[in-house]
Parts: structure tokens; C-alpha cells; sequence
């Protein structure tokens, strides 16, 4: 069995499955029900600054019938009394020695606020505090949460402050509302903070009602931006870790809890794969209850066992080193589409992806091989036998197949369409290896036709 | 009308619609399973080959109403083929997630759509441009009022005569109402009515209504007068058996009226007898037996029909062919029968029954229903309509051999299984060849 034990900087935890800071931290109450569950740690809803919450808090995006792809929320920080929450931690630190407990925290940008609040947080025996630099909502507007994360000098000097007063490991949370998050990153790193975590809610207005044509959430007659997060999310998280992980001033520096979008284990095995040393969970936990770290834990050591990764630390941002820029890729590697005809459904979605969006290179071809057009059964023609029997077998033509891969996208049969890689019959070359070579390919098209006839590059 | 709402609602539950309609998030969740194919099998394995992906999309984009329009552009009486159609030999047995063994519930879905169309009472449709023209319809079952739409959206004047108080046809009369409750077939005729069709019933062809009278006073004539009574079973006691149309019919306009046995024995099995039966079992028959005289494999009646049927706890005796109603003092007793065994293949491919000699035995029972079929139309003759084996003879235009009269439908549906779907079909295409005929002769009087 796969060792989870998860070590983030000072902190420990027997597993890197952690709650998010949010409603499921909540209260002892849901961290003792949750870590009873098995959650390797919780991070404490936000504590800091007074506030006073609305209703209605969550709008989400349901699609096509499955609800809460994503969550939009527009709760702010811990509206319970500070005293309340910080003698509840205190609490399920006592309780729960193995666990991370990992207190959130924000408050007014003055170095004696932050001072207080660390030191109050420290006296709690928390393991760890989280700086809340990515509340897209209400606190932003208070100068605090994004409008720090979103500025890095801002960044640096609060995490300065905090740094001057800690003495437990201290981790930046980071917003991804932000034109590039490497900057305030770097920022935190700079000012010594021990971890980083991101991302925090990406700013969303998540619909408007059809019916009433209200903003949803509805907040008595008027709505507004709130923080996104869930399933959704998770493709831009991956993007967001995986560049502050692989930046050199970050990289090796310190460890990042991964979040945004995690439902199952595998989704949590992909952001440790790219660079997170723990992940963090919310929406799916607020979707379906704590109950689902089961599969979190049960599936990671799974697979991490299927494929021989013993512990953590070999699985940790293995995925990392293919990161690449598009400049250096191989132009000369090739794939083509391959339709498996015994699993086929002949849904056609393939070809009609292929032939309106893509490259044109599916043609439906009949019982003798002659190729057809769609609809080409006749009118007088009904029932099972004839409309399935001589219906046609979608075909790629692979010399015209650009590898796109959008028909495999769509292709609603498991292991169905195949990209498989073929000879292009080109030595590997990059672009910048091409332009360094050849700098004139890159700016004038009959140059680009030239190199194209010279390799054999056609364009259909 | 108010004796007939009368009559229905006197109708017991037990023969009520027996599938519920679909919620909103049934339905959401069953379209959204859908892959909306391109150039869908479903389309076209449908006769009136619906667009079922894109109203399928349409349900499950929130947008039932557009569901209901894809629907009835291809087919007008889709509220009645929601209901009636075989789909497991259509568009459901079709659909490409028979792969996984799911296909989608099609017939549920569109019911879900023109559900929602009907109960709101929107009109989709309006009466074309007036032509001019008038055209005849003869036959208010599928294939006519579904002809009569269509030229009624060309801008033609139209009039449908029918023999009975009712319009509707089959849907209104012959089809259970576990099926297709009455109800829903009025409801598409009055959607007919209102685009412009004038609809007189009682009025029958060859009776009082003569064909020269109409090819006088109309442009085109369409023929849509389906099939005839049952034909004679050719046995003594026959005068006490039940006819199963007419035993249908009553169950769904009259069901107070019906006097259903212990025992019932229903000779035939096509899916009228099996949905005579149902009646039987469902008002209370302890027993109902099927008796057919050849064996399962050439049952008319559709795989799913017979399956359910079984579920009803119908028993079915094949090879089994009646030769005479046992009636005591005018109360049956039963129904003597004799064994076939299967001979060699008859005109129809089907292996043809022979008696095994010295076989013949009595299925006690106090009731006999008969679903044998229905007389075909060779008296057409007389009007001087070309028929062919008891059918009418069109071509491809659905023309007869009486020049300025059509035909489709029953009357035409020498090959296949006749069926709501194809009768639709055939009244959309022969109302577009008529009017490509009506549009002829403006040209050239120009």
C-alpha cells in the first residue's frame, strides 16, 4: 500500500487530501465530522476582519442535466466571533493531533492587525496559517483578500509583516484573478512565506434568470461577481499550478497545495502530478459531503500502487518536466485519427465535427467503399432494418488528417477513434529552431511556402 | 360533445394511459443522454422521418414548445405517434445507444413535447395563403386529417368527410386507451379544425356521399377511407361472437356499456386482439386466452406487443385453430378448436396451418372476441377505383386509376404493417403531390 504521508513544508498530515478554506471548515463541529471521514487536514474558514453575509450566497452552473459543474459564491469570510472560532480550533488541534489544522486568515492590510492575528492563531496550536490574498468579493472591496493577491507589492510587504511574527509554517493563497500569477507568487516568496496554494475563486457572474431575468444568486432584486470554483474550474487551476510550479524563483523554494475543481481522485493524482505536494477540496465536499475522501484516499494509493510510486514524493510533479512552450515543440511529429469500425456507433458526430470545424478529412463511405454524403437514404426508405443496415461508416482519410484530435474529443465510444502516431517523414525541428535557421519562414509567407515545398508540408 | 365527455368520464382506471408522462427532470435527464447524432438513424427509421435529435436537443436545451414544432413539421399527428408507434421497430430500435443497450426513450420524449404544445393549446401552424383550390378528403383517420393539414398549410380549401360521428379514425376508435385516451386524438383534430379544415361527418362514401358528386365539386379527391369491418369467421355460433373493433371502440366511448366474461377467448393475434384482450383482463376477465392457428413466429403482432401482453397474464394458444362457438340457449360455453401442425409456406411466406386430424378438443369459456383483420376495399371497384388484391392501386404520386383522386393510407397498404406513422406519411406525401398536380393545371389554365 502506497505511503500518503504528506509532508508541506513543517507541516504534516497523514494524507494529502485537505478541506479548503470554506463553508466546510467551518466550525469544530464539520472538522471533527470530517476528519473522522478521514481528510488528512482541514484549512480553517477564513478568520480576521468583522462581517455580515447575505442570502442568497451560491449560483451555480448546472449542464445538460448534471448539476453544480461550478459553484459561485459570494459568502464572505467567518461571520462567527473570532473568540468562538479560535477556541474551536484550539479544540480540534487537541483532538485531532495527526491532522493539519491550518487556520485562514484575513484581516484590515496594518502590520498590528496581522501581528495579532498571527499571534492569536499561534496560541490556538494550529500547525499552519493561510493568508487569504484571493477573496474575489466583499473583502476585496474592504482593501483586503484579491486586492492584495492582485498587487504584489501589496503581497510582499503583508507577507513581510506576517513573516516578522510567525513562528508556525505560513502559506499564501493565491488568486488567479490576475494577468499573470507567477508575480505575486514570486512576491510571497520573496517576503519568506513557507508555502503557496492556489488558486482561490476566479471572479464569475454565473447566469441570469430566464424567468425573472434576475442575476443568480438573486440577493433581494439586485446581483453581482462572486468567486468561482468546482469541476469547471479545474483545467485552469492545473494551468495556474503548473506555472508556478515550474517558475524558477518558486520551484524547490516551497511546496504548493494544489485546488480548484478536485471531485476524485484522479483529479487530485493529476494537480500532484504537477507540482502540488497536498490538494485542497471544497465544492465537491459541499456537492456530496466529506463522506467522498474515501475515493480520494482509496483511489490515489490505488494507483500510485498500479504504478509503483511508493510515496509521494515520486509522484509530486512528475508531469512537470514535459511542460513546454509551443516554440518547442517538434513540428515534425505526426499523428492521424484511426476509427475502430467494430466499435463504431455511427453517431457520425465525428464527421460532422470534422467536416463543419475541423479539417475535412472524414468521409462516410457505404457497404461497397464508395464514399456518400449524409442523408443520402431515400425518402420513401423507414423503420430499424433500413435505417441501420445501410447506413454508412464514417472514414478518415489520413493523408489529409492534420492530428487535430477534435473527432477523438467527440467520439462518444470508449477507445473508438485512436490518434496514432505516423511517420511524417521529416526530421524533428522546432520553430525556434526554424526561425533561428531560417528567420525569413517566419515572416513572409512566400518564404513559408518555399520551406513548406522544401520539407513537403502540404496544406489541403 | 358533452355526452361524449360524459361517456369518457365514466371510463374506468384500469383502462386509463397506462405509462405516466414524463416530469420536466425525467425528461431533461433522458434528453440529455441523447449524443444528437448527425443524419440520425432515428430519422430515418421514423416513416415521417422526424428530426428526433434536434427536438430531442430542443427538450433538452428548455425549449419544449420548439420540441413540439420539429415534431409536427414532420409529423402532424405526433401527439398520436408519441403514443401508437411500434418505436422498438422505428426510431427507437434504431438508435445508436443500442450499442450499450440504452437506447433513448423517443416516444416518451416527443409525448413529453406535444404534451406540453396541447396543454398550453398553442397553434403552431396557420392556413397558407388562399390557393383557391378546393380539395375533398374522404376518411378522417391519420392519413386523412394528416393530408388535410398539409394542404391546408398550401393554402387549399379543404373538407373532410366522414363516415363517423367522430373524426379520428383508428386513433379515436381503435387503438386501447391504455394507448392513446380518446382525448388526445381530439385534441389534434380540433387542431385541424383550426387551420381551416371544415370537417362533416356522417357522412359515407358509396352511401350518402357519392365520389362523382366530389370529383364535381373539388379539384382533387384524397381517399383515406381505411379498412372495412371484420371479415366472417366461417363457423357455426359465429352470431354470438364479439367483434374486437367494435369491443375497442366501446371500451374507449362507452366502456359502461361492457359486458366482459369469466372466460374469455379472443381469436386472432395481430395487435388488435392482443389490445382486445387487454380490455378483457383489465375489466376484470379471471381468464383470457389468445387462440391463433399458426405458431409465434408468424404472430402479426409487434415482439413488444406480445411481451406485454404477457405481463398482463394473457395465455396464448398456438396452433390452435377454432371451428365452432358452443352456445347454449344464447350463452357461450365455450369454443371448440383443433390442433394445426405447420405446413409449407402459403402466398404470404408464411407456413401455412393444417389440421392434425382427430385433434379437435373445447376451451371452456363464456365469452368469444374475434380480431381476425379487416374487410378490404375491392367494392371501390364499383366507383371505378382500380383495386389490387382488395388494395387500391396508386402509382407514385399516390394517384389512383380515376384521374383527379388520390389515395393513401389503410386502403393502400397492400405490403407492410399498416400503421398511424405510415398513414401520416402517406396523407403528407399525397397532399404534396396534390398539390404539385393543382400547381400544373394553374399553369397551364395561365
Amino acid at each position: 500500500m502506497a505511503d500518503l504521508t504528506t509532508r508541506f513544508g513543517g507541516i504534516t498530515a497523514p494524507n494529502p487530501f485537505w478541506l479548503a478554506s470554506a463553508p466546510p471548515t467551518n466550525s469544530a463541529r464539520q472538522v471533527h465530522r470530517a476528519f473522522e471521514a478521514g481528510w488528512g487536514g482541514a484549512v480553517w474558514k477564513t478568520i480576521g476582519a468583522p462581517v455580515l453575509n447575505v442570502a442568497n450566497r451560491y449560483g451555480a452552473w448546472h449542464w445538460n442535466g448534471q448539476k453544480m459543474l461550478a459553484i459561485n459564491n459570494v459568502e464572505l469570510i467567518s461571520d462567527r466571533p473570532l473568540d468562538v472560532n479560535l477556541r474551536e480550533i484550539a479544540e480540534v488541534k487537541r483532538t485531532w493531533p495527526d491532522r493539519a489544522v491550518i487556520v485562514s486568515a484575513m484581516v484590515e492590510s496594518t502590520r498590528e492587525a496581522w501581528h495579532d492575528i498571527v499571534a492569536r492563531i499561534e496560541d490556538t496550536g494550529a500547525d499552519g496559517i493561510e493568508l487569504n490574498y484571493g477573496c474575489p468579493h466583499g473583502m476585496s472591496e474592504r482593501g483586503m483578500g484579491s486586492a492584495v493577491g492582485q498587487v504584489p507589492e501589496y503581497c510582499e510587504r503583508i507577507t513581510a509583516w506576517v513573516m516578522e511574527r510567525a513562528s508556525i509554517p505560513v502559506i499564501v493563497k493565491l488568486t488567479p484573478n490576475v494577468t499573470d500569477i507567477r508575480w505575486p507568487a514570486r512576491a510571497a516568496v520573496r517576503a519568506g512565506a513557507n508555502g503557496l496554494s492556489l488558486i482561490n475563486t476566479i471572479n464569475s457572474i454565473v447566469g441570469v434568470d430566464l424567468d425573472t431575468l434576475r442575476l443568480v444568486p438573486d440577493i433581494g432584486g439586485k446581483g453581482g461577481h462572486g468567486g468561482y470554483a468546482g469541476p469547471a474550474v479545474k483545467p485552469i487551476a492545473l494551468h495556474l499550478l503548473s506555472a508556478v510550479a515550474s517558475d524558477p524563483e518558486v520551484r524547490g523554494a516551497v511546496p504548493i497545495s494544489g485546488m480548484g475543481g478536485i471531485a476524485s481522485w484522479r483529479d487530485a493524482a493529476e494537480f500532484l502530478l504537477l507540482g502540488a505536494t497536498s490538494v485542497q477540496v471544497c465544492t465537491s465536499v459541499m456537492h456530496w459531503g466529506f463522506r467522498i475522501v474515501e475515493d480520494l484516499v482509496d483511489g490515489l494509493s490505488r494507483w500510485m500502487d498500479e504504478k509503483g510510486f511508493a510515496t509521494l514524493d515520486e509522484v509530486v510533479g512528475r508531469a512537470l518536466p514535459q511542460l513546454a512552450a509551443f516554440e518547442d515543440f517538434d513540428l515534425s511529429f505526426r499523428t492521424v485519427a484511426r476509427i475502430d469500425p467494430e466499435r463504431c456507433i455511427r453517431c457520425d458526430l465525428c464527421w460532422v465535427a470534422c467536416n463543419d470545424t475541423a479539417h475535412q478529412c472524414i468521409d462516410l463511405v457505404d457497404a461497397s467503399g464508395q464514399v456518400v454524403q449524409p442523408r443520402s437514404w431515400d425518402e420513401g426508405s423507414n423503420g430499424k432494418r433500413q435505417a441501420t443496415e445501410g447506413r454508412p461508416q464514417p472514414r478518415v482519410r489520413e493523408a489529409d488528417c492534420v492530428g487535430c484530435r477534435l473527432c477523438y474529443n467527440v467520439c462518444p465510444v470508449e477507445d473508438c477513434i485512436r490518434m496514432v502516431e505516423v511517420d511524417s517523414g521529416r526530421p524533428a525541428v522546432t520553430w525556434a529552431e526554424l526561425v533561428r535557421e531560417r528567420p525569413e519562414v517566419g515572416r513572409d509567407w512566400q518564404a513559408m511556402e518555399r520551406y513548406r515545398r522544401d520539407v513537403g508540408i502540404d496544406i489541403h | 360533445m358533452n355526452e361524449i365527455e360524459a361517456r369518457l368520464s365514466s371510463s374506468p382506471a384500469s383502462l386509463a394511459e397506462q405509462l405516466p408522462p414524463f416530469s420536466d427532470s425525467q425528461a431533461l435527464h433522458e434528453a440529455a443522454r441523447c449524443l444528437y447524432c448527425y443524419d440520425a438513424p432515428c430519422t430515418h427509421a421514423c416513416p415521417t422521418h422526424i428530426d428526433v435529435a434536434t427536438f430531442i436537443r430542443r427538450i433538452a436545451t428548455g425549449d419544449p414548445l420548439g420540441a413540439a414544432k420539429t415534431i409536427l413539421e414532420a409529423n402532424i399527428l405526433g401527439h398520436s405517434c408519441a403514443r401508437v408507434c411500434p418505436v422498438e421497430e422505428l426510431c427507437v430500435g434504431a438508435c445508436v445507444l443500442h450499442a450499450e443497450g440504452k437506447p433513448i426513450a423517443i416516444g416518451r420524449l416527443q409525448r413529453f413535447a406535444t404534451d406540453h404544445l396541447y396543454a398550453r393549446g398553442v397553434s403552431l401552424f396557420r392556413p397558407g395563403p388562399p390557393s383557391g383550390r378546393r380539395v375533398a378528403v374522404v376518411g378522417a383517420g391519420p392519413a386523412g386529417l394528416s393530408c388535410a393539414a398539409e394542404l391546408a398549410k398550401l393554402g387549399h380549401a379543404v373538407t373532410v368527410f366522414e363516415k363517423r360521428e367522430l373524426a379520428g379514425g383508428l386513433s379515436t376508435y381503435g387503438i386501447i386507451g391504455l394507448r392513446e385516451p380518446v382525448a388526445v386524438a381530439l385534441a389534434e383534430v380540433e387542431m385541424i379544425r383550426r387551420l381551416g379544415v371544415a370537417i362533416v361527418t356522417g357522412r359515407s362514401l358509396g352511401e350518402d356521399l357519392a365520389l362523382e358528386e366530389l370529383r364535381r365539386d373539388f379539384e382533387a379527391v384524397f381517399l383515406a377511407i381505411g379498412l372495412g369491418g371484420m371479415p366472417r369467421l366461417g363457423i357455426p355460433g359465429e352470431d354470438s361472437v364479439v367483434d374486437g373493433l367494435s369491443w375497442i371502440e366501446r371500451s374507449k366511448l362507452d366502456p359502461a356499456s361492457l359486458r366482459v366474461g369469466k372466460e374469455v377467448v379472443v381469436i386472432g393475434a395481430g395487435n388488435t386482439a392482443i389490445d382486445a384482450a387487454t380490455v378483457a383482463v383489465r375489466l376484470g376477465a379471471e381468464r383470457v386466452t389468445i387462440v391463433y392457428r399458426r405458431s409465434r413466429r408468424e404472430m402479426p403482432a409487434y415482439d413488444h406487443e406480445y411481451g406485454f401482453a404477457r405481463l398482463e397474464g394473457i395465455d396464448f394458444r398456438f396452433l390452435t385453430q377454432p371451428v365452432r362457438v358452443l352456445v347454449d340457449n344464447g350463452t357461450v360455453r365455450g369454443l371448440a378448436c383443433v390442433r394445426m401442425r405447420l405446413g409449407r409456406a402459403d402466398a404470404s411466406g408464411r407456413a401455412r396451418p393444417e389440421p392434425v386430424p382427430g385433434s379437435e378438443f373445447v376451451l371452456p369459456c363464456d365469452q368469444v372476441i374475434a380480431a381476425i383483420g379487416q374487410n378490404k376495399v375491392g367494392w371501390l371497384e364499383r366507383l371505378g377505383i382500380a383495386t389490387e388484391n382488395g388494395f387500391v392501386r396508386v402509382d407514385e404520386e399516390w394517384r389512383t386509376s380515376l384521374p383527379g383522386v388520390w389515395a393513401g393510407g389503410d386502403c393502400i397498404r397492400a405490403r407492410g404493417a399498416a400503421s398511424t406513422v405510415m398513414a401520416v406519411e402517406d396523407g403528407k406525401r399525397a397532399a404534396r403531390a396534390i398539390h404539385r398536380a393543382l400547381c400544373a393545371t394553374s399553369a397551364a389554365a395561365e
